[in-house]
This record gives C-alpha cells, structure tokens and sequence, in this order.
C-alpha cells in the first residue's frame, strides 16, 4: 500500500520505480556473496575461483543457462505460493508438501492415464498435480480459519507428512519395477516439451507470476485478500467473508506450489522419485521476500537463487568448494533482505522506499 | 494491572488443576493398559523409559519458546538452534576428547552446545528487538543460516570417545517398573525433569517471572513501571537460548552420540506445538511433550515387534499428523501472550 501512495506522491518513471524497488536487494544479494566468499576463503578455497566456476555453472552454456531456468521454475512458484500467502497475512511454509504432492500426483496422471493425445493428457497431468497442491494447501487454511491452529506450524508438519507419503507411494502402490524407490516413467504424452535450451515450464510460471499479480492487483478478489491481511478486523466489518478468503489463499498458494511440482515432473524428471528440492518451502521466503512479495519480482529472485543452486556443482568441481555454500548464503540473503535497516544505511536516501513487511500477529489471532 | 492478571491465571490454574491431574492420569493409565496388553512387562517398560528420554528435546524446546513468547518475542528457530547447538557440542566432543579425558570432555561439550544455543538466541534478539525485523523471519534466518553451516562445515567419519551414559539412582533404580524409568537415567535427562519445575516456579512465583509476563502481554505498561522492555527481552531470549542449546547436546552427546545433516527432523518445530498444547506453562508443556514422546515410542515399539505391519511411513508421519490433530482440537483457542510478534518501541 505505501508503495503505491509513494509512487503518485512522487511520480517517477516506470525505470525509476524499479531501481528504487531493487536497490535494497540487490545490495543484500551483494553483503551475502561478500560474506560468503569469506566463509570460502576460512575454509581454505578461493572464494574468486569460486564465484567464477558458479557463474560458469550457471549461464557458461546454454546447457547452463536450460539448467538455471530448470533451478528457477519451482522456485518461481515457490516464492509466489508464499507471496501469495503474504498478501493476506498468512505465512505458508508449506510449499514443499504443497510441491511434494503435486509433482507425485502429476506423475500418477502421467504414467497410469494411457491413450490421451498430448493436447489433454499434459494439461491434464498438470492440473491435476495443481489441484493436489490446492487441496494440500486448503487444510492448513481451513485449520486456521475454523480451529485457529496456526499456518506456520501446520504447513512445516504437513511438509512432514507429505515427505512421508510421496515416500510410501512411491515405494509401494506406485512403485516401478526394480529396486529404486520410484514412479513409472511418465509417458510421453504428458511431457512438458522443451525448446532448445528453454524449457515451457519456465515459461508457464512466468505466465503464471503475471496472473497471480494481475489477481492480486486488479480482481475484487485480490482486494478482498489484500484488504484482510492488512487488517483482518476491518475487513470482517468491511464484509469480507475472513475465513473463506483465509482457505481459498491457502488453497491458491498451494496451487502455484503444486504447480511448480507437476512442473519438476512433468517437464525436467520425467517420474516422482524422493528427496528432490528439500527445504523449498524455506526457499520460497527468501525469493518471496527478494521479490519485496511482488509476485513479477519473483521470476529475478528466482533466477538469482536458480543459478546459484545450478551452478553449485561445477563451483565444487572447479574450485573444491562445498555445494552447501549455497545455503549459507541464501540465509544471508534473507538475512539482510529483512533486516534493511542495516542495508538503508549504507543506501543513498533517495534509492530507499518505505516499504516494509510484517507477518507475526502472534499465535492466537 | 499486573497483579490482577496474576491473581487470575492463579485462580484460573487452581480450578482446572484438578481437572487436569484427571485427564493426565487418565492417559496414563489407558496408555499403560495398552501398553501391557500388546508388550508385556518388558516392552511396557521399554516404551515408558523411551517416552521420558524421547520427550527431553521436545520440552527443552518448548520452554525455549515460552521465555521467549511470555517476553514478547515469537521464537520459530529453535530448530536451528538445536542443529548449530547439536553441531558444535559434538565438534567440541570430538576435538576436546582428543586432548582431555571423557570424563572433562563431555560436561565441556554440553556447555559449548547450550553457549551455542544462547547465542544464537542473542542473535533472535538483536535481529528482533534491534533491527525491528520481523519476527518469524528471524526464526527462518537462523533455521537457514544453522542448516547451511552445520552441512557445509559437516565432514563425515569424525570418532568421538564416548557419550553421556545413564546414571543410576543407587536402590530407587532397583524398584520394580518405576526405577528403570525413572531413575535409570542420563544426566540431561535429569537435568531436564528439574528445569521444568525451576522455570515453572521461576515464571509464576518470582519477580523475574512477573516481569517477564508483564512485558509479554502489555509492554508499555510494564515500561511505565520501570521495567526496561527491550533488555529484559535480549536476556530472556538469550537465556531461553540455552534451553534450545541444551536439546541440541542431548542429541548429540546423550541420544545418538554422532552428528548428522537435517539430524533435529523438526523437533523444534513439534516443540513449538507442544508449547501451545500446554498452554505456555513449563508443566503444561511437559504433560504435552510426554504425550508426544509417548506416541512416538509407542508406534516404534509397535514396528519393533512386528505386531501390527503398518508402513514404516506412517510410523513416521504420525507425531506430525497428531501435533495437527492437537493443535486443530486444543491449540487453536489458545491465547498467546498478547504482545508477542511485536516489536516494542518505548517513545
């Protein structure tokens, strides 16, 4: 809201109010790295070395460049299932149960539904795996509307729960032949194509970045959800029904997640096999927050984090250092992302807007 | 103002007090008569023995939370804080133990891991009380940052001399059922059983506690009596740091006795739970965590022998589907202290 008061206040170009947007994190982005080469350098590598080979790793080639965009296309959508979520107060941590049990779902449509030409069973598989994260997302949502059991604590235990599950899918009922833990391979009707080194997956959450903003932004609904996270008591007397809005937010959010999962699937793996993209629920707050919860700011953020995730194995290789480096950094990234008051310090004053974001309402409300 | 409210949470806990000895001794009893009839003695005791161990990280944590809470200040990284804590105290063991005899090591490396714990609490409480940032981010931070390190730093085949073994308590542990699960313990399980009571006390009984409620539910009443909010809330968060940081030694020098990537598994996260399910008192929290604990013996000890074939999945799913299914019937209502999530500024 004071974003868009700023913004008539003063009347700035479009190139304006996006280097004013992204000042604060790209300076983040910039203390992270800092800090990180000096965790690279105490452990006894060279932190320059290092950074070279992850950029080599991440846009060096074009297979790079397809593995980066193939990095950043569930965190897109992690990132907007938690944005989403922002936006009406509510805090989802569970996009990786959410992304879990679409991908696995996805999988199911796209090895056990035979016959169908590509035009329906792709589509098909991939809504199926979305409408799974939906239902997935929903219950934490209407746990938090009907018994007030906090989202933050349902959505990491159902993560819990959803790792369990796809593991015992996919290690029992829909188990492939063989040894490995897995799914059937999907078949090729139902896989998502790629184009040279672009992947369509990439370009359906781009698609899908611009029509969560454009639901947020210029629907009734989307006002109805900013409205009740700015203050859920006014919005309540404004006549907004709270705790519909409260389920259908967490049911959308996990509609993006389930999405970025059918994706993982159906456009890169190829089948559900476990312990792919653990902890993106946490990922998704990083890219959430890097995107100040603009849900277009996520595709930068996601591409950022993207190809430093795709990038990690040939900076070990290169440079012998660890892939986990990667997670430090983006803890600091999210560190000094949130914590601005340090990183508006060292800003110019007329590079800094006044945004900021708050989410704890405590537990009982 | 503040007298009241204590007035009232006392009366309030001396009329269900009762009621509540009523329901705890009714699960125990149900849980024990099931107990006996699927395991025998043996098992039963088995599975009472392994609730009480199994229970020390879940309640360490949650009054790690509850400090924090009654202060004002919502804690969701105790998760990180236990895995940097756990990381540390078996670092120290490893290296300590190559210089110093066991015996030194190890209340040596019980000590790194609560300082840890503490710490990392101190860094909770400047990035919240500080720098103003929100507060669940500040949790997350930390969740991050501890899993990042703990895997980056982490090398694989490190050998330690030893870890914490049960001390029996001379002629109680020869009691017949009770003394094996009782007072056949390691030490941070003692310690634990102890702390619970302290804090209890601590909180409802002391100046400090009055204190610290009164700044958690109406800060700027308890800043017009001279109570300095925002230090009292570095010193609450950092102490209930160490509580975090103790769980984290448990697990690596008193549980497992090794270090592994992702080894807390959302203990940190269940405490949380377990801390709204008692209702933020330290005895409440333990009735919760036990239950907890309890589940989660039971259901091992039900894969152990074999006598029900359920999925090894849904074994493990279930502690996470019941803080669900506690948190939806009983959590829900629940009324935190009222000012926590917020930050304070005194004009």
């Amino acid at each position: 809201m004071t974003e868009e008061i700023q913004i008539d206040q003063e009347g700035g170009g479009i190139l304006n109010r996006i280097l004013r947007g992204a000042a604060v994190p790209v300076l983040s982005v910039f203390l992270a790295l800092l800090i990180g080469a000096f965790i690279i350098w105490l452990s006894g590598s060279n932190p320059i070395e290092a950074y070279v080979a992850l950029f080599k790793g991440a846009f060096g080639s074009s297979e790079a460049v397809e593995r980066t965009l193939e990095k950043a296309t569930p965190l897109i959508f992690g990132g907007l299932a938690v944005a989403f979520a922002f936006k009406a107060g509510l805090f989802n941590i569970g996009g990786q149960g959410q992304l879990l049990i679409g991908a696995i779902v996805a999988a199911y449509i796209g090895f056990a539904v035979k016959g169908l030409p590509f035009i329906i069973h792709m589509p098909l598989a991939l809504l199926a795996g979305s409408l799974a994260g939906a239902a997935y997302g929903a219950i934490a949502g209407f746990l938090k509307a009907y018994t007030g059991a906090h989202e933050v604590i349902t959505t990491i235990m159902l993560n819990f729960v959803a790792i369990n599950l796809t593991d015992y899918l996919s290690n029992g009922p829909w188990k492939d032949e063989g040894i490995l833990a897995r799914t059937p391979k999907i078949l090729e009707t139902a896989a998502i194509p790629k184009w040279g080194f672009l992947p369509a997956g990439f370009l359906i959450a781009c698609l899908m970045a611009f029509l969560t903003w454009y639901l947020l932004y210029r629907t009734t609904w989307g006002y109805a959800i900013r409205t009740t996270g700015l203050n859920a008591n006014a919005a309540l007397y404004a006549g907004i029904q709270v705790a519909q809005i409260i389920v259908l937010t967490m049911a959308f959010s996990g509609f993006l997640a389930g999405m970025g999962g059918a994706i993982e699937t159906l456009g890169v793996v190829g089948r559900y096999q476990p312990g792919f993209n653990v902890g993106l629920g946490f990922d998704g707050i990083t890219i959430a927050l890097l995107a100040k919860t603009n849900p277009l700011g996520t595709i930068p953020a996601a591409i950022l984090i993207g190809a430093m995730q795709a990038g990690s194995s040939q900076m070990q290789f290169d440079a012998g250092v660890r892939f986990q480096i990667i997670d430090i950094i983006q803890g600091l990234i999210l560190f000094f992302v949130s914590a601005d008051v340090i990183v508006r310090k060292i800003l110019p004053a007329q590079l800094v807007d006044e945004e900021q974001v708050t989410l704890s309402t405590g537990w009982g409300s | 103002m503040a007298t009241t409210t204590v007035v009232q949470e006392q009366n309030s806990g001396m009329s269900s007090r009762t009621k509540w000895l009523i329901a705890g001794g009714g699960i125990f009893i149900a849980a024990l008569a099931l107990n006996l009839y699927f395991f025998g003695a043996t098992g039963t005791t088995a599975v009472f023995a392994a609730t009480l161990r199994q229970s020390t990280p879940l309640i360490l944590g949650a009054m790690c939370g509850l400090i924090g809470e009654r202060s004002g200040v919502i804690n969701i990284g105790i998760e990180g804080q236990m895995l940097m804590a756990a990381f540390l105290a078996f670092l120290a063991n490893v290296y300590i133990g190559r210089v110093l005899p066991l015996g030194l090591t190890l209340p040596i490396a019980v000590l790194i891991g609560v300082a840890t714990g503490a710490l990392l609490g101190l860094f909770l409480a400047w990035m919240s009380v500080t720098l103003k940032m929100d507060q669940i981010i500040g949790g997350t931070v930390i969740n991050t940052l501890a899993l990042g390190l703990t895997s980056y730093f982490y090398v694989t085949g490190l050998t330690t001399q030893g870890k914490l073994q049960t001390i029996p308590l001379g002629p109680l542990a020869d009691i017949p059922f009770v003394g094996p699960i009782l007072f056949n313990n390691p030490p941070i399980t003692y310690l634990t059983i102890i702390l619970v009571f302290v804090l209890q006390f601590a909180l409802f009984r002391t100046v400090w506690g009055l204190r610290t409620r009164s700044i958690g539910e109406h800060p700027s009443a308890a800043d017009t009596v001279g109570i300095n909010v925002n230090r009292m809330r570095y010193l609450n968060v950092t102490l209930a740091g160490a509580f975090a940081g103790l769980a984290g030694a448990y697990l690596t020098l008193e549980a497992v006795g090794s270090f592994e990537r992702g080894m807390t598994n959302g203990r940190g996260f269940i405490a949380l739970a377990v801390m709204i399910f008692g209702r933020w008192t330290p005895i409440g929290a333990w009735g919760a965590a036990l239950l907890f604990a309890f589940f989660t013996a039971f259901a091992t000890q039900t894969q152990f022998t074999g006598l029900v074939s359920i999925p090894p999945q849904f074994v493990g799913m279930s502690p996470y589907v019941l803080t669900i299914v506690f948190l939806a019937l009983f959590g829900g209502r629940a009324r935190g202290p009222a000012a926590a999530g917020q930050v304070y500024d005194p004009e």
